[in-house]
């Protein structure tokens, strides 16, 4: 079951936690069950059906580039996270 | 899944400082940089800008412009297609192309002093100049907001009356506020109640310019069968490529950026302000190609600064010195538009302690100041500066020791950052042990002359360093010798340290690989040299092409010597199987009848460069009657994962403490009252010189990355972030004052000394 911590804009959707536990094979799927548990968080991740431009997912330690299509691992931390570029 | 690697230990090349492949080029003059660009039936162009902060355009009349002899084409926002307001993926960054556009050219309104309002091309560069300067332009001038403080109150001006905040998740309009996001973890309010002592401050920081030598310039053809071909300084081709097609409305495919040399970006040349216009007066002009170059006014005046604002920072401790709660406001001037860095520097501002309880919270706020881009390890200097001010203030109220306390706090494997995330194999307990082993913090400080004081600081800071999409292509010719296209721009060395990796793995001298940066017809796509991403991503692009390239020829030599690929060995530029051996120089001379050409490529997009730490110590004087500091011994220590280069790792690290040490204490946009920038040029603005410093030691930890086969993190951005809080805290070593407001100048070292 991944363990996905939750932003803080989108905690007021789960009741105020911090963290959730989902079973989801993909990034994709974790975020359709996310919105099936605490509707309204979709519209916060995903825009035509990609993550939102300025956001980034952090699965493990670090951020995906395969976007909604990234496998899960068993008690995989995920992380919604402001995009960045460096200098 | 993220691939990892068992760290490679026995080097043959890498390790090594070999001469860069394009230094002679540079060192004679022959390197083509984007202001040598000449091309058949060249005119010029130039543009009007604005000398108002904050202004509405009430009318542009470019007839007389028009009707000089020698002008082709004027251009005003009218001109540019209408763009699409949403924030798209562009390559490596997000882009709002409408904004961008604006940003390009005003559109109705004016957000800054030196916005550029309208441009003409003409046959030379003095009539384009002629003409720009006859354009006339009404203004109805507006309330000019200068911090932050007044854009976030109540009734402030709204600079960008399309924006809707996003704040916490809500949607709030008529605000100068773009963003406010938090992260928050533990109880914060009991970690900080079960503190011994807590201490909370607040900074002010201003905007301070990248000040690379090179301005920007483009030339740009837009030709007759609808193609865009651009000569442009750049860190990143491909996104003046993806800039420059959205904002004139055409396919990327139509556009092709040739590469040139750069004169330093530092984050600066990420974004594009110049090739969309040269294009747009190309096809005004019939095709002529058009080149546009900055005065460094308009380098100051009118591209990305490094956001100003203010910070405020409040750290609980316990009496035996471990960290309790961490508390701050991250409030980032973005400028004229959205999109500051503040997020970078929520990541960054406590990643360098393990902390119970934790919350921050970001603000990205305009005021009529240039939109600010990215510089050096976007944000981290900013957050660096706060944390380390209050860390330094706890230790000498607590009593304790400096280094020790951050090793008692250190992030280490599983800590978590601000946002959360945790923290792989991170070398800062390293990098902590070699500062405290040092001999410059086993060296006395030493007697100051008469007049003067001498104080010692040290600072730690963090920057996640980045990945993204990289691409290689590598040739092999009959001579043994091997051609290499990349597609990373070249701005401290990357070509040499990229090449180095190919040559690690096929064996072979790195003066055997000849690297070039080709088109972006001629390579796939690669992202900005930004982010201390190059030398790894680029650099994984390298090795694996070069595995290909060892795989093809397993291939071929099977054929030749009729055995089966399985039973061919490779080490050290040797091919080996049942008692024959042949090197890899020596089979390119007999690939022939194998099939022609061996050729390879690669295109690579990890995650992260790895966790890049820093630990610096500063010995400072200060003159006391006049203020005047002098930097007298300055060391830096860091994880450099795995130095490919030394001596280019090691020139990273110093220029990015000397742009430090220039922050600290010079750097500053100074604004007149209207939003003027008033040192506006290299004379008054201040940067330091090597006269003003002494030679910046370094001490490079490996710690290497387990995400990289030769353990290489990113180097070029951390070293810029420890100086701030490291000089300052020499200063108030020196003079017993603390300081909260950069940069701290002279006169602000006497009004804190004498109360002048």
């Amino acid at each position: 079951m991944a363990q996905v911590f939750l932003p803080y804009a989108l905690r007021k959707y789960a009741g105020g936690v911090e963290q959730v536990g989902m079973l989801a094979d993909t990034l994709g799927e974790l975020i359709d069950k996310l919105e099936a548990a605490y509707p309204g968080m979709k519209r916060h991740l995903v825009v035509d059906g990609a993550l939102k431009p300025g956001l980034a997912a952090v699965v493990g330690h670090t951020a995906t580039r395969r976007g909604l299509l990234q496998k899960l691992e068993d008690d995989v931390e995920v992380h919604f996270i402001t995009a960045i570029s460096g200098g | 899944m993220v691939a990892t690697y068992d760290t490679k230990t026995d080097y043959k090349v890498v390790g090594n400082s070999p001469i860069r492949h394009d230094g002679l080029d540079k060192v004679t003059g022959r390197a083509v940089y984007g202001g040598d660009v000449k091309v058949p039936g060249l005119i010029w162009g130039d543009v009007i800008r604005s000398p108002h902060a904050h202004a509405r355009i009430k009318s542009i009349d470019t007839s007389a412009a028009e009707s000089m002899d020698g002008v082709f084409a004027v251009l005003t926002h009218a001109d540019f297609p209408v763009a699409d307001e949403r924030e798209i993926s562009a390559g490596e960054d997000v882009v709002n192309l409408k904004r961008d556009q604006a940003n390009v050219m005003a559109d109705d309104k004016v957000h800054y002093t030196g916005h550029v309002v309208a441009a003409v091309a003409a046959i030379d560069r003095n009539t384009a100049q002629e003409a720009a300067n006859k354009i006339k332009v009404e203004y109805d001038v507006l309330t000019n907001v200068s911090d932050v403080d007044t854009a976030m109150a109540e009734d402030a001006p709204i600079i960008l009356e399309s924006l809707v905040g996003d704040h916490l998740g809500e949607d709030v309009p008529n605000t100068n506020i773009a963003k406010v996001f938090r992260h928050e973890f533990g109880d914060l309010e009991q970690a900080f109640d079960r503190s011994d002592l807590v201490i909370e401050r607040t900074f002010s920081l201003s905007m301070i310019h990248q000040g690379y030598i090179e301005p920007h310039n483009a030339t740009a053809v837009w030709a007759e069968d609808g193609n865009i071909t651009v000569w442009s300084s750049t860190q990143g081709s491909f996104g003046v490529r993806a800039q420059t097609a959205g904002m004139v409305g055409v396919p990327e495919s139509r556009v092709k950026v040739n590469y040139v040399e750069i004169g330093g970006g530092f984050g600066g040349k990420t974004k594009v302000y110049l090739a969309p216009i040269a294009a747009l007066l190309s096809r005004k002009s019939g095709g002529r190609p058009v080149k546009l170059v900055m005065e460094r006014t308009a380098v100051f005046e009118a591209t990305g600064p490094a956001p100003g604002g203010k910070i405020r920072m409040k750290i609980g401790v316990t009496k035996e010195g471990k960290v309790t709660a961490a508390d701050t406001d991250l409030i980032f001037e973005s400028g004229g538009y959205p999109g500051s860095a503040v997020g970078a520097a929520a990541i960054c501002v406590f990643a360098c302690y393990n902390w119970p309880a934790s919350r921050i919270t970001g603000y990205d706020v305009l005021v009529n100041k240039p939109k600010s881009a990215a510089y050096r390890a976007p944000g981290s200097p900013q957050a660096s500066f706060a944390i380390e001010s209050v860390v330094d203030e706890i230790c000498e109220e607590m009593g304790f020791d400096r280094i020790q306390f951050r090793l008692d706090n250190a992030a280490r494997e599983g800590t978590r950052r601000g946002d959360g995330v945790q923290f792989p194999r991170v070398g800062l307990e390293e990098c902590l042990i070699a500062t405290r082993d040092s001999d410059h913090w086993n060296s006395p400080l030493g007697d100051a002359p008469a007049g003067k004081a001498r104080g010692r600081g040290i600072a730690t800071a963090y920057w996640m360093n980045g990945g993204g999409k990289s691409t290689c292509d590598l040739m092999l010719q009959d001579d043994g010798t091997v051609m290499m296209n990349e597609g990373s721009a070249d701005i401290g060395g990357t070509r040499a340290s990229i090449a180095m990796q190919a040559a690690e793995v096929l064996g072979i001298p790195a003066e055997d690989v000849h690297p070039s940066i080709p088109d972006t017809d001629s390579i796939g796509f690669t992202g900005v040299t930004g982010g201390s991403r190059t030398t790894y991503a680029t650099g994984l692009a390298a090795y694996n092409a070069a595995h290909k390239l060892v795989d093809e020829l397993k291939d071929r030599l099977a054929n030749l010597w009729e055995t089966e690929v399985d039973k061919i060995d490779f080490a050290d530029g040797m091919f080996s199987s049942d008692g024959q051996t042949i090197g890899i120089q020596e089979l390119a001379g007999r690939l022939d009848p194998t099939g022609g050409p061996v050729t390879s490529t690669a295109s690579v997009n990890p995650s992260s460069a790895g966790a890049a730490y820093g630990v610096h110590i500063c010995d400072l004087e200060v003159d006391l009657a006049t203020g005047k500091t002098d930097v007298i011994r300055y060391t830096a220590v860091q994880d450099v994962g795995k130095a490919v280069h030394p001596q280019y790792a090691e020139g990273q690290i110093q220029g990015g403490a000397v742009q430090g040490i220039g922050w600290a204490l010079n750097e500053e946009y100074f604004l007149t009252d209207d939003g003027a920038m008033a040192n506006k040029s290299f004379l008054d603005y201040r940067m330091p010189t090597s006269l003003d410093m002494p030679m910046i030691d370094t001490i490079m930890v490996e710690v290497p990355n387990p995400l990289h086969p030769y353990g290489v993190r990113g180097v070029g951005e951390v070293p810029i972030c420890p100086p701030l809080s490291a000089v300052v805290q020499a200063i108030h070593g020196a003079t017993g004052k603390r300081y909260y407001d950069l940069p701290v100048k002279p006169g602000r070292i006497l009004e804190a000394t004498n109360g002048n």
